[in-house]
């Protein structure tokens, strides 16, 4: 499958039962609150300093950090608005810290200058988002329609972020980690996007029992105080010359380029599937589902989730496209990610989609019923 | 050995130390640098007392000041 | 200009030749931590004086290893580049929330900001009064020169009444526009605020009444005490359409009318008991 790397052991499991916890890590498996798992597994990725503002329906993240973190002598600031917190996510990453902000929509959209300063500066941070409806207030139920948000930049300026997407409480424990892995690899931005659901779900997970002590990073660009240093170090996103900002630009891309070596996404029942549901999240759940109830109606159908929203794993889809007739995309909002889906399949087949929007979550019957009376209907978006 | 040493290159001819010289000792040039300005000039050298006002005033930072060490003739 | 240089006492940022007559001394100089570049600032314009003030206070603390400036938008964006430390560009108003984090995650660190009055009393008051309020351990540098210089002169919350700004053509009236915002009386009420006070730059002996403010601001950072915040009344000769000395004399004869100085708060050596410092707030061991 090209360049794509697979999640490990998930392709075309058949047989599989839901999400899979992930036996091989040391620890004990007990239930975990969505963002208990987010908060754990940033602490256990490393987090240094975490900076963020109350927000429903995330703020469990905040209220165990600020117990957590303080206790290992790490940084934990309630900022006086999500303005604050994605500056001082700015200052502490400058300053060569792993570093987090976690918030919902609307505080995320608040965010959009400093993350944009943050892409320009080329800093590591992680940024979470559980996502609620919206648009303006909205509500506080789940929705995806923030994908535009953080796949394609958000902020002003040419940049974007790398997104993960979990869809399961053991992911949700595990992706901070990969976060700032692939935060520090190429000093990039990094979003989990979560969901409201997602966040107040209760399932098993395994947790190590220990958090493991902090690993610096070495950062020679980072702005600790210059020391011994010959030459002192600028964090900066300012350059007057278009030329120049022009060279820094490409560089941004090239970025985003080589980071599609880090694909990953997941597959089940691919194998001969006729019909392809391709979901993300919350919404690859349902979709699952509604997989498993259409096979047993005799419908070859399988599913692909992105786990990487950006890069997003072009390459499997148009792949996938040339094999099934028909391809469906399933989000919880107006059809964002569907757009992706377009262009990785290209008209090879038709693509369709079904979404709902302002926090509704649909059942697997409501989606399977979607997907069947609209075989071959074709693209009707 | 002059008292004063204007740094004619960062000089941008503002005036102030001119003005804030307790003896008058400096005005601006006629002589223009590379930057477009006419660079202050201590023209009554004998008169500076080395006191600093005007390097105090200096917005780029471009006077150095000199004096006799004590103790010496 | 090498970092050693720098750390020696009485060196300077100048790469002109040095006396070599030994019985001669330099009584005043470039400051070391300051960089040989040619700065951007208008002809007269005090930003340059409050810089090199900036990098006085570096040599003369002996900080440069362990500062970190934090520049925000205005007219001293380039400021960075004139200084010898660590820097790091912030966007408008954001400079106390990234000083803020720069400082907690190590607290060892030295960290200042430099701010207009554009910055520091509009886009980012909030900023300002929070980082004040939690007696972040970091050092602010506000440069109150009445209008937004950078983006050509428009009418700040500072600007006085009666100012004619490019948006306040007639001058500024306070039944539309408000009052003067006063930075310093702002923040007097703030219990995290060790020290706080006004300086005009307009004079030599003004200038020197800075360096002393500046020693206190500093030192509630470096005695754990508090936020320290020192506002120069500065000019702006290009945007006010007055010459540099016309300007400077405008300081004194009007602009102080509206913002008076003195000393607004002194935690730093408190003069009786009600002053005392807040208490530490935990800052980490993320680096240990
Ligand atoms: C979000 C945002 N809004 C507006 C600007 C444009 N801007 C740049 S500097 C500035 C005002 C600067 O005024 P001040 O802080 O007083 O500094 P001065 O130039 O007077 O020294 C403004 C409005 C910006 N860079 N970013
Ligand atoms: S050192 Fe004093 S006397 Fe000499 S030129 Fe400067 S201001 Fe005038
Ligand atoms: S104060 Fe400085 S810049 Fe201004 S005229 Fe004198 S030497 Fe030149
Ligand atoms: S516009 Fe005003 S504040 Fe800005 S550099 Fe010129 S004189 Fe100074
Ligand atoms: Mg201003």
């Amino acid at each position: 499958m090209s360049a794509t790397l697979e999640h490990p052991g998930a392709k075309n499991v058949a047989a599989e039962s839901e999400p899979r916890g992930t036996e091989q890590v040391a620890g004990t498996k007990r239930l975990v609150k969505g963002n208990e798992a987010l908060a754990l597994g940033a602490v256990h990725g490393g987090l240094e300093a975490f900076f963020g503002y109350p927000i429903t329906p995330q703020n469990e993240i905040p209220e165990i950090l600020s117990g957590l973190l303080p206790s290992l002598g790490r940084v934990f600031l309630q900022a006086e608005s999500e303005v604050a917190s994605i500056n001082m996510v700015y200052g502490a990453s400058a300053a060569g810290h792993r570093t987090m902000t976690s918030s919902s929509s609307p505080g995320i959209s608040l965010m959009m200058e400093g993350l944009s300063y943050i892409a320009g500066a080329r800093l590591p941070c992680v940024i979470i988002n559980v996502m609620r409806g919206g648009p303006g207030l909205g509500n506080i139920a789940p929705s995806q329609a923030d994908y535009f948000q953080a796949c394609k930049g958000g902020g002003h300026g040419d940049f974007h972020s790398l997104v993960l997407a979990p869809w399961n409480v053991q992911e949700m424990f595990e992706l901070p980690a990969l976060a700032f892995d692939l935060a520090d690899r190429y000093r990039t931005p990094v979003f989990i996007l979560a969901d409201a659901v997602l966040g107040s779900m209760l399932e098993p997970a395994v947790v190590p029992d220990q958090i493991p002590p902090l690993r610096k990073v070495s950062k020679e660009w980072a702005t600790v105080g210059r020391g011994r240093r010959a030459v002192k170090n600028v964090v900066n996103s300012l350059y007057l010359d278009p030329e120049v900002l022009s060279a820094h630009n490409e560089t941004l891309q090239s970025t985003y380029r080589e980071a599609r070596r880090e694909i990953r996404y997941d597959t089940r029942f691919t194998d001969d599937a006729e019909i392809l549901l391709v979901a993300f999240g919350i919404a690859a759940r349902v979709g699952l589902s509604a997989v498993r109830l259409l096979r047993k109606q005799g419908m070859r159908i399988g599913l692909l989730r992105p786990i990487t929203l950006f890069p997003f794993p072009s390459d499997a889809i148009k792949h996938l496209a040339k094999q099934v007739r028909q391809t469906f995309v399933f989000e919880l909002n107006s059809g964002q990610m569907v757009e992706d889906v377009r262009l990785a399949v290209n008209g090879i087949s038709p693509v369709d989609f079904y979404g709902r929007m302002g926090g509704v979550l649909p059942g697997p019957e409501e989606l399977a019923e979607q997907i069947r009376s609209r075989i071959g209907r074709g693209d009707s978006l | 050995m002059e008292r004063l040493d204007i740094d004619v290159r960062r000089c941008k001819g503002c005036g102030l130390c001119v003005e804030f010289c307790p003896k008058h000792c400096l005005e601006l040039g006629d002589g223009m640098n590379a930057i477009g300005y006419h660079p202050a000039e201590l023209h009554k050298p004998e008169a500076c007392t080395s006191c600093s006002l005007c390097a105090e005033v200096c917005p780029e930072a471009g006077i150095r000041v000199f004096r006799k060490k004590k103790g010496k003739p | 200009m090498s970092i050693e240089m720098a750390m020696m006492g009485k060196a300077s940022a100048d790469d002109r030749p040095a006396t070599t007559c030994d019985d001669v001394e330099c009584v005043m100089a470039r400051p070391a931590s300051m960089t040989d570049k040619l700065m951007h600032y208008c002809p007269g314009c005090t930003h340059g004086i409050i810089h090199r003030l900036v990098g006085e206070m570096i040599d003369e603390f002996g900080l440069l290893d362990h500062t970190v400036g934090v520049c925000p938008v205005g007219c001293s964006v380039f400021a960075y580049e004139y200084f010898q430390c660590d820097a790091i560009e912030a966007s408008h108003g954001r400079a106390p929330a990234v000083a803020t984090a720069v400082k907690r995650t190590d607290s060892s660190r030295f960290v200042f900001t430099y701010q207009g009055d554009g910055d520091l009393a509009s886009i980012g008051m909030a900023e300002t009064i929070h980082a004040a309020a939690r007696g972040e351990r970091i050092t602010i540098f506000f440069v109150n020169n009445g209008i937004y210089g950078m983006t050509g002169g428009q009418m700040a919350p500072t600007s006085l009444i009666g100012q004619k700004t490019t948006t306040s053509p007639s001058g500024r009236i306070a039944e539309t526009t408000g009052m003067p915002i006063g930075v310093c009386e702002l923040l007097s009420s703030l219990k995290g605020v060790a020290y706080l006070a006004r300086v005009p730059i307009s004079s030599p002996k003004n200038i020197n009444t800075a360096r002393k403010y500046m020693r206190k601001a500093i030192r509630a950072q470096l005695e754990n005490k508090g936020l320290g915040l020192v506002e120069f009344l500065s000019t702006c000769p290009v945007q006010w359409a007055m010459s540099p000395i016309a300007a400077m004399k405008h300081i004194d004869n009007t602009v102080i009318k509206t913002f008076p100085p003195g000393v607004f708060v002194d935690r730093v050596d408190p003069v009786d008991a009600t002053s005392t410092p807040m208490p530490a707030v935990a800052h980490t061991g993320a680096e240990a």
